[in-house]
């Protein structure tokens, strides 16, 4: 079985499920939104990132590379990317953590034995764990695994996903999940491309599908004014969700925050989003009575 | 939360409504539920902290001439005696509970039979920066003239220090451990439910009882016995007569008072000092002023360190409170009036001011009454009731540095109560603390209590525990342990100064491997806690012989039964605890070098220790490398947690079951208070990158800035040490604001606090706030005055801590959860 890479385990997670929540992030997503807050969870492959303030320029990473893809410079370290093979001699020498390797392996019981240690917070908040990227449906097999493994010990799974992904498996991993976090953007097809590289077509069908299977499903929306807190999207958003089989579905509306440009400058991406903005606290209610309009209850935050 | 404007002075509110507070508004209206306690708060926040010589004096005065004349404890009760019938009385206006120490609010007396202040100690406390105590020159000039040629020679301090061996003082000077008794008397002392059934006559009823009953032909004690029983009633007259003096004032101040209203109130504090300390209290009220002289009594006669404490104050007065409402006879409104009267007293009791080397340990006006709330009955049943309630309002209200505060979660507790306490710390000003009964309870029946006299136990200053109203569990001081390990990799010698700290337990350089290292660290504790615990036993035997507190034995089981002093083993159980500090620095400093010098040989010890005496300057890739690529204590790898628990154990081999004077023992807690930052400062550079002189880990918590992994990765740290083999352990955690939005997110908190404690932990706190608050406070103190803090056991004004301080709290580490 091919193990996808995990960029991040975030233990005391209070936004992403019910009750204390350990959340593991997988690599590699089919979608590459605009406002992303984690740049590094879109590519498959391992990643250097690089702190420029943290780096004490002691040139141990430029020593020990084997490819010798490393070079002090005034601007601090610079990787060739045609020599660097992500081995991460770099990372394991660097004092100050200045070079890190976005993206590691963890077997299913190894990763289990992880989620195992917060037993306790599960047990008296009524969490449990959630899969989040990136998108962690592109690794089927591998969660699959893990879900099943979770639902032995008995505890809650929450899958976090954009929705696009083959249908066939989305059912699949629905047998085996206990609650759904999928994420809705825009209903227009050609501003869905233009924001997130793909057309929202399959990710609007899947949810149709998912929805008749009668699993939970709590739906979030990230707002970004100017992008998709028009009330043209929002009440197109709230019909589409009204119309869905099964329970009424609860809304999370996620306020687009700026917090994730230093994740760009790791990546040594550029951040070219200044005209995404924070939805101002009218936006925020405007959205809300849309929705309630439609007998959606949607509600700030996770 | 319900927010109610405070225009009237009978506020709204509606009948089971929770967290019914009355905010600061910013109509320049202060905190308070009405214009009374508005006014009383005011006062009690603005009152300078002043010195009054008035008690050394009359002291100095009856010992003149009654010195040789009585027996010690005899002599010691009539010298309370005479100053509970010559100090000055304080009737402030608007005041319901009444009494204070001093001649007025936050004016502290001296106790110069322990520690004689010298005019050169007056002149630093009148113009100290932080935690100023002011004295005119008339009077120190009185001092200097009346009491100081006195007590030369005389105070038990310099009897103490007349007496220590050179390994002592060489371990003391050098910072390894300070020593509580050298400057204060035993204290940490908290009462059960007792003084609400018997009053001083029926407590002297059972002394003459058992005065008659003594057996001269065959008890050989029986004399000394006789003396100290004869102590203990003149004792109980002392405080009667304290009572009856403010009645009589009161009934004068009646009558002189043009406001009929104000002249009613005067009349009823009459009656009630009339009826109470002398019999058992009737109402509510009684019971808040009964227990209230019998604080005062307590830290008027001597100077007991962590004042006095109420215990489980709410449970006293939960069946007052509630025969009261059945009755008609006292309202809501009324009782929290009442409480919110009582916590002003207490504000207005700043600890008496230490001199020389314990000064800076712990600066602070706090004098650590902890009201501890909720918890479990002597029988095992859930403790909260409306009176908690009312409690954690009048805490949220008036955001007062004293009384300190605690929550006592047993499985029992009902989450509606920990999620009203959770608001209540969503606040920010740094309370209330959090224990867990199920733990700590386990923790004093293992140190052998009866399960009775456990469940009525809980946490008297900081964090340590003890079975209230029948223990004397006496704090001996800090044991400074990552300076333990720092002499072991100086081979015994005091780095700082240079000069021999403890023994030679071997070359460092000479050490083949981890288990070398390690045992030579051990062989140096055992050292330094045997050397501590020689000079413990003797202080306590000097204040067994000179300076016994017969009224504190009066109030504390089996002191009249056994006719024996709170300090001569007469409380049914008499412990001793050693405070160990800095179990994150040491655990780290451990993981260090076993990592990096004896396993990955990052590099080698000379290398190492070459850094550290430099103080990491030029060497910060080592430093660096350390910080980074250590497991540290807090972040849930054994590798470091397994060394935290091996140290924890040996500490727990060299103290635990160690005799005390009294038959009993010596056991371990794991309190630091503020003293990890005058541990800190006597301390070079240590091996986990920590800079020379900042401060060292406070209680278990984790290093500052090594839990990198969030609080559920600490509790899990911290509960792989057994606490039920402690008597207390402390964890500090910091929140920001942002993680506490919703309602949800405080129950959350709480679910946190539940995980904590079904894992075994015994006490958790939190602050929340954020930095840039912080900062700010720093800017502008001024802007900043209500700013309270918790850390390491207590709460303090921000802006009355020294800059140390405020840069820990700044620098720890945040728990940002995204």
């Amino acid at each position: 079985m091919q193990q996808p890479l995990i960029f991040d385990i975030k233990r005391y997670a209070i936004n992403d499920g019910p009750g204390i929540r350990i959340v593991i992030f997988f690599k590699g997503c089919p979608l590459s939104c605009l406002w992303c807050h984690n740049p590094e969870s879109i590519a498959l492959q391992p990643q250097k990132l690089f702190t420029q303030n943290k780096c004490i320029g002691c040139g141990e990473c430029v020593r020990v590379c084997p490819q010798q893809a490393c070079q002090l410079t005034a601007a601090g370290i610079v990787t060739d990317p045609q020599r660097c093979d992500f081995a991460g001699r770099c990372a394991e020498v660097c004092p100050t953590l200045a070079t890190e390797i976005s993206g590691y392996h963890k077997t299913v019981p190894e990763l289990l034995k992880i989620i195992e240690t917060e037993r306790t917070l599960f047990d008296q908040s009524g969490g449990g764990v959630t899969f989040s990227g990136g998108e962690p449906l592109l690794h089927p097999n591998y969660l699959s695994e893990i879900l099943d493994q979770c639902g032995r010990n008995q505890i809650h799974r929450t899958v976090d996903t954009c929705g696009f992904v083959s249908q066939a498996t989305l059912l699949e991993v629905s047998k085996r999940t206990d609650l759904f976090l999928y994420d809705l953007k825009l209903m227009d097809s050609d501003k869905h491309k233009a924001y997130t590289g793909v057309d929202n077509t399959l990710i609007l069908s899947n949810l149709k599908a998912l929805a008749k299977t009668g699993v939970d499903i709590q739906i979030r929306i990230p707002l970004i004014k100017g992008v998709n807190s028009d009330r043209e999207n929002l009440t197109a958003t709230a019909k589409f969700i009204a119309s869905l089989a099964g329970e009424k579905k609860a809304i999370s509306l996620l306020p687009y925050h700026a917090t994730a440009s230093h994740k760009y400058q790791k990546l040594g991406q550029s951040y070219l989003h200044d005209n995404l903005k924070e939805p101002d606290s009218t936006e925020l209610e405007t959205a809300i009575d849309c929705f309630l309009t439609h007998n959606l209850v949607a509600t700030v935050g996770g | 939360m319900k927010v109610n404007n405070i225009n009237s002075s009978v506020p709204e509110r509606g009948p089971a409504c929770e967290g019914n507070f009355y905010p600061e508004t910013d109509n320049g209206t202060d905190p308070g539920m009405n214009p009374r306690i508005q006014r009383l708060r005011k006062q009690s926040v603005n009152a300078e902290n002043t010195l009054s010589i008035e008690r050394a004096l009359h002291e100095t005065a009856f010992y003149k001439e009654n010195y040789g004349k009585y027996s010690i404890p005899v002599l010691r009760a009539l010298n309370f005696y005479d100053h509970c019938q010559k100090k000055t009385l304080y009737i402030g206006d608007d005041e319901l509970i009444v009494g204070e120490r001093g001649p007025k609010p936050k004016a502290v007396p001296t106790f110069p039979e322990l520690t004689c202040h010298s005019v050169e100690d007056f002149h630093v406390l009148n113009t100290r920066e932080q935690q100023r105590y002011t004295i005119s020159e008339a009077d120190i000039e009185t001092y200097a003239r009346e009491v100081i040629p006195y007590w030369q020679g005389k105070t038990i301090r310099e009897r103490i220090f007349s007496h220590v061996p050179d390994e002592w003082r060489a371990a003391y000077e050098a910072g390894l451990f300070t020593e509580f008794m050298e400057q204060r008397a035993p204290g940490h002392t908290a009462l059960d439910g007792k003084i609400y059934q018997t009053g001083m006559l029926d407590f002297k009823e059972r002394i003459t009882a058992e005065i008659a009953a003594l057996d001269y032909l065959n008890d050989p004690e029986a004399t000394d016995k006789a003396e100290e029983l004869k102590a203990m009633s003149i004792s109980c007259d002392a405080v009667i007569a304290f009572a009856a003096r403010h009645a009589a004032l009161a009934e004068k101040m009646a009558t002189r008072e043009s406001d009929p209203q104000r002249a009613n109130e005067l009349r009823d504090i009459a009656d009630v000092c009339r009826w109470v300390p002398a019999h058992a209290p009737r109402t509510f009220r009684e019971a808040i002023q009964m227990y209230w002289f019998v604080h005062l009594g307590t830290i008027t006669e001597l100077n007991g360190w962590d004042a006095m404490n109420p215990g489980h104050f709410d449970q006293h007065l939960a069946p007052f409170y509630l025969a009261e409402i059945a009755a008609g006879t006292l309202t809501r409104e009324q009782a929290k009036e009442l409480l919110c009267c009582f916590w002003i007293k207490v504000n207005n009791h700043p600890a008496p001011p230490k001199v020389g080397i314990t000064a800076r340990e712990s600066g602070t006006y706090n004098d650590f009454t902890n009201i501890n709330i909720g918890g479990i009955t002597s029988d095992g049943k859930d403790g909260v009731s409306e009176v908690s309630y009312i409690m954690l309002e009048v805490i949220e209200e008036l955001h007062i540095l004293q009384p300190g505060n605690s929550v006592h979660i047993s499985r029992k507790t009902p989450d509606r109560f920990l999620n009203t306490a959770c608001k209540v710390i969503r606040q920010g000003h740094g309370y209330p603390s959090i224990f867990n009964p199920d733990t700590y309870v386990v923790e004093l029946m293992r140190q052998g209590k009866s399960l009775q006299d456990a469940r009525e136990g809980g946490c008297s200053g900081c964090i340590e525990v003890g079975a209230f109203g029948k223990e004397a569990f006496i704090l001996t001081g800090y044991l400074n342990v990552p300076k333990i390990l720092e002499i072991t990799l100086n081979n015994g010698i005091d780095p700082v100064t240079g000069k021999v700290a403890g023994i030679q337990t071997g070359d460092p350089l000479q050490f083949k491997n981890y288990q070398e290292l390690y045992d030579a660290f051990l062989n140096q504790l055992n050292f330094i806690v045997d050397t501590k615990i020689r000079v413990s036993n003797y202080i306590d035997r000097m204040f067994a012989k000179y300076a016994p507190a017969p009224f504190l034995s009066v109030v504390i089981d089996d002191c009249i039964s056994k006719g024996r002093d709170y300090y001569d083993a007469g409380p049914r159980y008499n412990t001793n605890y050693i405070q160990c500090t800095g179990l994150g620095t040491v655990t780290d400093s451990l993981a260090t070098l076993k990592k990096h010098v004896f396993e990955d040989q990052t590099c080698n010890m000379e290398q190492l220790l070459t850094a550290i005496s430099k103080d990491f300057v030029g060497e910060e890739f080592l430093r660096q490398t350390i910080l980074n690529k250590t497991p540290f204590f807090g972040n849930d790898d054994d590798y470091a947690d397994d060394i935290a628990l091996q140290v924890y154990q040996d500490l727990l081999a060299a103290i635990d079951g160690k005799p005390n004077i009294k038959g009993e023992a010596f056991h371990l807690n794991m309190l630091s208070t503020t003293c990890h930052i005058y541990f800190g400062k006597v301390m070079g550079a240590t091996p986990n990158g920590r800079f020379a002189g900042k401060s060292i880990s406070d209680g278990t918590s984790p290093s500052h800035g090594a839990d990198t992994h969030g609080p559920s990765a600490v509790i899990r740290s911290l509960t792989k040490l057994d606490h039920s083999m402690s008597g207390g352990t402390l964890l500090n955690q910091r929140f920001l604001p942002s993680l506490l939005k919703r309602d949800e997110d405080i129950a959350k908190l709480g679910q946190l606090v539940r995980s904590y404690f079904t894992l075994g932990g015994h006490h958790i706190q939190f602050n929340i706030v954020d930095t840039a608050t912080l900062y700010a406070a720093q800017e502008k103190p001024e802007d900043y005055k209500d700013l309270l803090v918790r850390m390491a056991g207590y709460s303090d004004y921000f802006n009355d801590m020294n800059a140390d301080l405020q840069q820990e709290v700044i620098e720890r580490t945040e728990n940002e959860a995204l």
